[in-house]
């Protein structure tokens, strides 16, 4: 080192350097507009266009609103999806109380078995619950003569679909508590029930609103499941893809993918007030002398939930399990007894085991290029370019993915990349384009999760760096990369089952040669061949199962390289 | 250790980069045909190997969707086409596009061969027909027994009110099949009359499907009662061994022809044309003849077994052009009369 350098003031960054980290962040925010600011900008105008492109006005708002049979399906959107939410919720809640509040056994399966609707597409649970409740279901008799074809299956196949979500949040806002309350209140002869309605559930009322928000916005924004169960029940999503894709009518589905939208954003500022809250909350409580609440045996408690654990744990199963076994049967239900064939997807469909490869390809590059750019942004807008004057709007735009449902992205997608004067035109169709729609689509869990993991890193590591004349980009790589990699793994398998898993987004996307397998499981569906769809949804299921498991696999050798200093 | 850790985590990144990169990457010298169609799912595959093989220098690229979807998009894009040729299409939506002024003039390499009601009358031709199909009535006689349904011989039988709730139909506005149907009501019985009888068949409807297949597949696997659907996936799904009768109503029964047209303003005009000869050959008849009964050359004997043999003389007299010159008002009439039962998406 020169006498120079010895001598010289540690600056807590070279101009240079500086300049560096705000063009990449520049990058992101110029990202971010083209993927997705300037998309939902033309969908929006589109809602005022008349479909030779003239100012419409409100005109297509008030057709809308003078068609009764749109405004119907706005009303079934959001009856199903409250409905959806009063019933599944409780049970949420109780499963997660059983896994974080009482002493049940094999509290590691039951955490496993409700993460598995995260891994299947949605349309898997309706195809089950076809088997099980159809015309020729096996338990149709249990329907008392109604029709699953409806609202009945919609609403089912909602709560198999979101329940993992709620309780995943209710898990997290459950999981801490101050041991003291309760010592507090048993002191004062407060009774179980009496704890319970003034000690556990105000502290979990932000995730309750939270979770019931995220429900209501699954529901009202997913397309398979009424695409397959919803008979002739209209919905706002498959009103969308009708008017898009049935009639062509791109200024009518812009009017219903903005009608969409609004509940959603709605949803969506509800949310991030819960959200906000609940942080805050326990981040007070733990930073001062909270002790963490430890659960003690109590059989009054413990066996009630251990067996609503098993009910819904066998639920959750079955479901997957049906889809399972539909997807090997010969015949249905005329000649059940097993094969392969409904794998052969050639003889249903062209694209064959080809459409699960384009999946697995999407979903791969989307992971790769996800993560890169998810945990970079993350990291130039917490450390590396926290003052630059355009943070803020990154910041923003980064959650505003999670407000809009894929639907409109999807459509919005279509209106920019195949506008003749887009230079970027060319993409339209490709599988580029279902990789950046992807990405974009499931930006802000990810993001919020990379913010939180170098929240938890020391700001004295930057400073660190920069006193030794490090380049903030060399010690991102060589130090916060490393610490945050379990976290990295995380975002990356996120990415890439949603990416395996969704519908709405690409089904306006897809190219001749790209149909992604759950495009295929909605044409094989429609085709009437149910069993092959099954396959197919089984198929993915699998490829996701197989991602969570290397996860799981890779983890503990992740873990013993860069996790170590951590158990010092 | 960590850096271990980290350069091995990078490499398996980049392996997976190139993984998933490197089949996008192959050289391709032929032409990519992007080929619009709305042929059975099953039938895309040897159609595309057959033609590839005889074509050495064209790669056929499908774009399927159900005939209305695939009509509607056609004309969306018509400034802006995408498509280089449509094989296997409706005549009604193949009519409907030459009124539009969307066909390129051509007379394939030995399209006079066709049979003359199978090829268009103009000099030189704006499209060449494949085959022909019907609709009928798939009746599923187990649910039949256990339901005490009727067997019906015509379409009249459908409005017994026995069938409440029991039948189901495509939807015209997005099959193909659920169109011709509709246009032979009209041509069998006259427009009034027709518009009646679809009024008094709704209430005994249970749903408007999208796909012209799904009312027989569903109705070979019980969960309706009654299917109207395309003669072809009915004569599969019987060879398949499902337990449904086809009934070929006696009071005339609507049909289609299925044809190949190329696009005006085809970005690959010479391949579209050498894909049009090769779909009027022999070959390519035979081929059809593996699904469908009436074939567009005279003289190629079908493949396929088990087609009741006593529709073609149950065909109704169907006037394409006039037909297909109001389809869309048809099908706007359809959708303000009929809509509220039918399945997402149409």
């Amino acid at each position: 080192m020169s006498e120079s350098a010895l001598g010289a003031v540690p600056r807590r960054r070279g101009p240079g350097d500086a300049l560096l980290l705000r063009g990449l962040l520049g990058l992101s925010l110029l990202l971010l507009t083209l993927l997705l600011a300037l998309p939902l900008l033309l969908l929006l105008l589109r809602a005022f266009e008349t479909p030779a492109g003239g100012f419409a006005g409100l005109a297509n708002f008030a057709a809308y609103a003078a068609t009764p049979s749109l405004l119907a399906a706005a009303w079934n959107s959001i009856w199903t999806a409250g409905l959806t939410t009063l019933l599944m919720l409780p049970l949420a809640f109780f499963y997660a109380y059983a896994l974080t509040r009482a002493c049940i056994p094999a509290r590691p399966f039951f955490r496993a078995v409700m993460l598995l609707p995260v891994l299947a597409p949605s349309l898997l649970p309706a195809l089950a619950l076809i088997t099980l409740f159809g015309n020729q279901g096996l338990l149709r008799g249990m329907l008392g003569g109604g029709s699953i074809y409806g609202p009945a299956g919609i609403v089912a196949a909602q709560s198999f679909y979101c329940f993992p979500h709620a309780a995943l949040i209710l898990a997290v806002a459950l999981g801490t508590a101050d041991a003291r309350l309760y010592e507090a209140a048993t002191v004062l002869r407060a009774g179980h029930a009496r704890i319970f309605a003034t000690v556990t559930l105000p502290a979990a009322r932000y995730g309750l609103v939270s979770a019931a928000v995220v429900t209501f916005t699954l529901v009202l924004t997913d397309f398979g499941i009424p695409k397959v169960i919803g008979g002739s029940f209209p919905v706002l999503a498959t009103d969308v893809y009708k008017q898009v894709v049935g009639l062509q009518n791109f200024n009518m589905g812009a009017v219903v993918g903005l009608v969409l939208l609004l509940p959603a954003v709605g949803a969506f500022l509800l949310d991030r007030r819960a959200r906000g809250e609940l942080d805050g909350r326990r981040a007070g409580m733990l930073s001062g002398r909270a002790l963490p609440y430890r659960p003690r045996p109590r059989r009054a408690r413990d066996w009630p939930l251990f067996l609503l654990c098993l009910l819904v744990a066998g639920a959750l199963l079955g479901v997957v399990g049906t889809a399972a076994w539909s997807s090997l049967v010969r015949f249905w239900p005329y000649d059940l007894s097993l094969t392969l064939d409904n794998y052969a997807f050639a003889r249903f469909d062209a694209t064959g085991w080809a459409a699960l490869g384009n999946s697995i390809r999407m979903a791969a590059l989307a992971a790769l290029f996800g993560t890169a750019m998810v945990f970079g942004t993350a990291w130039l807008l917490e450390r590396g370019a926290r003052e630059a004057r355009i943070a803020p709007l990154v910041r923003l735009l980064a959650t505003l993915p999670l407000a809009v449902p894929g639907l409109v992205l999807g459509l919005a997608y279509i209106l920019f990349f195949n506008h003749p004067a887009n230079p970027l035109g060319f993409l339209y169709g490709t599988l580029a384009i279902l990789v950046l729609n992807s990405l974009v689509h499931f930006y802000t869990v990810p993001h919020l999760a990379a913010v939180t993991a170098i929240r938890q890193l020391d700001p004295e590591i930057e400073a660190a760096g920069a006193s030794l004349r490090v380049p903030a980009l060399v010690t991102f790589r060589r130090v916060t990369v490393p610490i945050c990699l379990p976290a990295i793994l995380d975002l990356a398998v996120y990415i890439f089952v949603n990416a395996m898993t969704t519908v709405s987004a690409v089904i306006f996307l897809y190219g001749p040669d790209t149909r992604p397998a759950s495009v295929a499981v909605v044409h094989m569906d429609e085709a009437g061949q149910a069993s092959a769809a099954a396959a197919m949804a089984v198929a993915i299921l699998g490829v996701t199962v197989v991602a969570k498991l290397l996860q799981l696999a890779t983890a503990g050798v992740v873990d013993r390289a860069t996790q170590r200093w951590r158990r010092r | 250790m960590v850096r271990r850790a980290l350069a091995a985590a990078f490499a398996s990144l980049c392996a997976l980069a190139v993984l998933a990169a490197a089949p996008a990457a192959e050289a391709q010298p032929r032409t990519r045909l992007t080929v619009y169609t709305a042929l059975e799912n099953e039938q895309l595959q040897p159609l595309k190997q057959a033609a590839e093989a005889a074509i050495r220098d064209i790669e056929i690229a499908w774009v399927r969707d159900s005939t209305g979807i695939i009509t509607a998009r056609l004309i969306a894009e018509r400034q802006n086409p995408r498509a280089d040729i449509v094989w296997g299409v409706s005549v009604f939506s193949l009519l409907q596009m030459e009124g539009l002024e969307m066909l390129e003039p051509y007379t394939p390499r030995g399209a006079e061969a066709l049979r003359p009601n199978f090829r268009s009358d103009r000099s030189p031709m704006t499209w060449a027909g494949m085959d022909a199909f019907v609709a009928a009535i798939c009746y599923n006689t187990i649910i039949a027994q256990q339901r005490g349904l009727p067997r019906p011989a015509t379409w009249a039988d459908l409005l017994n009110p026995a069938f409440r709730g029991q039948v189901v139909m495509p939807n015209p506005a997005s099959s193909g099949t659920g169109f011709l149907t509709i246009a032979g009501w009209i041509a069998a019985m006259g427009e009034g009359p027709a518009w009646d009888y679809m009024a008094k068949l709704h209430a005994n409807m249970q749903l408007y499907t999208h796909s012209g297949s799904a009312p027989c597949s569903n109705a070979a696997r019980g969960e309706y009662g009654l299917g109207i659907s395309l003669d072809m996936r009915a004569v599969t799904l019987k060879n398949q061994g499902a337990p449904i009768e086809i009934i070929v109503p006696t009071d005339g029964v609507g049909f289609d022809l299925e044809g190949t047209a190329i696009h005006r303003g085809a970005r690959n005009l010479e391949a579209a044309k050498k894909l049009a000869d090769w779909a009027v050959t022999r070959a390519a008849n035979e081929l059809y003849g593996r699904w469908y009964a009436v074939l567009a050359m005279p003289g190629v004997q079908p493949a396929i077994r088990g087609y009741p043999p006593e529709f073609e003389q149950r065909l109704v007299k169907q006037d394409f052009r006039a037909v297909a010159a109001r389809r869309d008002a048809i099908l706007r009439d359809w959708a303000t009369r009929f809509d509220g039962k039918s399945a997402p998406r149409n």
